[in-house]
């Protein structure tokens, strides 16, 4: 997208080149994708992995604090007081136990995704009515059906909400983890301010928005797909 | 585990908090960009999520600016803030390095649930308590200052408290486009591969987050008119509106 002057030489600098240094630069976008695309598929595969952990330590632990009520201050407690450390400190605080690697940045963001869901699955379950409950119970449900046949299914509105809370803040987060060498996008950034290169900046941050805001309506139209019943009314 | 002895050995060593690029200078420093932000947000946030909260207008904003404030990434706004030309990354007073740029975006990242916490909070008292105290006589202004506001209080307090912890943990981040405070030694210990130097600057960060929210959390029961009522255990945790965005 070079401009071409009549003898046919291109003699514009690139909008990107240190004398130029636009904000916004689509030769950056084009030359650099290779960098972009990677940044960002690491950007994903730790967003991934750290809301995986997350859902598979928080369900247990949300059964566990609905079945002991006595466990469920400590649980929410426990979690609340992780998720009050800044991302900046936590990372560091891991780092003895897991090393410099992309384990210490999920981990990390597992722990506040964690809290997020935890919240979210308990509200979901608890707001199950009795009613419903007592019914399946009186079909001979077992303890197992029960959960899954019948009360997660209907805790799901809730628990997407949550699960997108922890998505969008899980995305944003995973810059910081730049810190370590493992953001994703977020190494980009920190590249871009410490060579002063805008284009950089800006590209990486709109894309982690754009990715954001682009997993959170994965979530939604999942949750659409998954519960058939809260868009039906119209047949019935 | 050596990183975490060396990391207590740095903690314990009198010559690492003194002088002016000890962690004491850089803890009243990160202190006071934090409180600074959240006095100018309390003062804009405030006013206007009150003021809106009691008008019953504009409850599109009090829902969005947190999903906003939650998708964009506080680093990236901070990087955006430090390269443009204008704040620049010049000193401000004692707020150290690139403080301008840190202070605004610190101020922009406490809006939220300041503003978020406000409106519910005025929007929710009850329609029966204010009818009430319209029929008692009270103007406008009165009805805001002796009923609605007291109300309110607990939430407003809570949305202030969220605000807290999250500026401290912005300021934080604020050491990866070299801002001021404490951070820059978590960064410099990780730049340089003095990795119990970073620990242990992280060690205090999340200590005196661990305090402030506690502080904070004693001044939020401080506030409650109904406390004593309503004192029954969880209830402070479901009333809480999910306006928490963490950094």
């Amino acid at each position: 997208m070079t401009l071409l002057a009549e003898d046919g030489i291109s003699v514009e600098p690139s909008c990107y080149s240190r004398l130029v240094n636009k904000w916004y630069c689509t030769d950056y976008l084009q030359d650099r994708h290779h960098d972009l695309s990677s940044a960002l598929s690491q950007h994903l595969q730790i967003t991934a992995w750290s809301l995986v952990l997350g859902i598979l330590i928080a369900f247990p632990l949300a059964l566990l604090a609905r079945r002991l009520p006595r466990l469920q201050g400590l649980i929410l407690g426990g979690s609340t007081m992780i998720y009050t450390i800044p991302s900046l400190a936590l990372f560091p605080l891991l780092v003895p136990f897991t090393g410099i690697s992309m384990k210490t940045v999920v981990i990390g963001l597992a722990l506040y995704a964690l809290t997020i869901l935890v919240r979210s699955m308990l509200a979901g379950l608890t707001g199950v009515p009795a009613e419903v409950r007592e019914s399946a119970t009186g079909l001979g449900y077992g303890r197992m059906r029960l959960l899954f046949g019948v009360e997660l299914p209907l805790a799901l509105p809730v628990i997407m909400a949550g699960l997108r809370v922890a998505t969008v803040s899980t995305v944003a987060l995973t810059t910081v983890g730049t810190l370590v060498s493992y953001g994703g996008l977020g190494n980009l950034i920190r590249e871009g301010v410490q060579n002063n290169f805008k284009a950089e900046i800006l590209a990486a941050s709109v894309l982690c928005v754009v990715l954001a805001v682009a997993l959170d309506g994965v979530i939604v139209v999942l949750q659409w797909v998954m519960t058939p019943w809260t868009h039906a009314r119209r047949t019935a | 585990m050596r990183n975490l002895r060396d990391a207590w050995h740095y903690l314990t060593t009198g010559a690492n908090w003194g002088g002016d690029e000890g962690m004491w200078h850089l803890l009243v420093q990160q202190l006071l960009l934090s409180v600074s932000a959240l006095l100018i947000a309390m003062a804009i946030g405030l006013t206007l999520a009150l003021w809106l909260g009691h008008l019953g207008r504009a409850g599109f904003l009090a829902v969005n600016v947190t999903n906003v404030g939650r998708a964009v990434p506080t680093f990236a706004l901070l990087a955006i803030l430090v390269s443009l030309d204008h704040p620049g990354t010049a000193e401000l007073g004692p707020y150290g390095r690139a403080g301008l740029a840190t202070l605004i975006a610190l101020t922009l990242f406490a809006l939220p649930p300041i503003f978020t916490n406000s409106y519910v909070a005025v929007r929710e008292v009850p329609a029966a308590v204010k009818e009430a105290a319209a029929g008692m006589g009270m103007t406008g202004s009165q009805q805001f200052w002796r009923v609605e506001l007291p109300l309110a209080m607990p939430l407003v307090v809570s949305g202030i408290r969220l605000a807290l912890v999250q500026v401290w943990a912005t300021a934080t981040i604020a050491a990866l486009v070299a801002g001021p405070g404490l951070g820059t030694l978590i960064t410099q210990g990780f730049y340089r591969t003095d990795y119990p130097k970073g620990i242990a600057a992280a060690f205090v960060v999340a200590v005196v987050a661990f305090l402030l929210e506690v502080a904070s959390a004693l001044v939020e029961r401080a506030v409650d008119p109904n406390r004593k009522e309503t004192a029954t255990p969880g209830s402070r945790t479901s009333a809480r509106p999910a306006a928490e965005v963490r950094t």
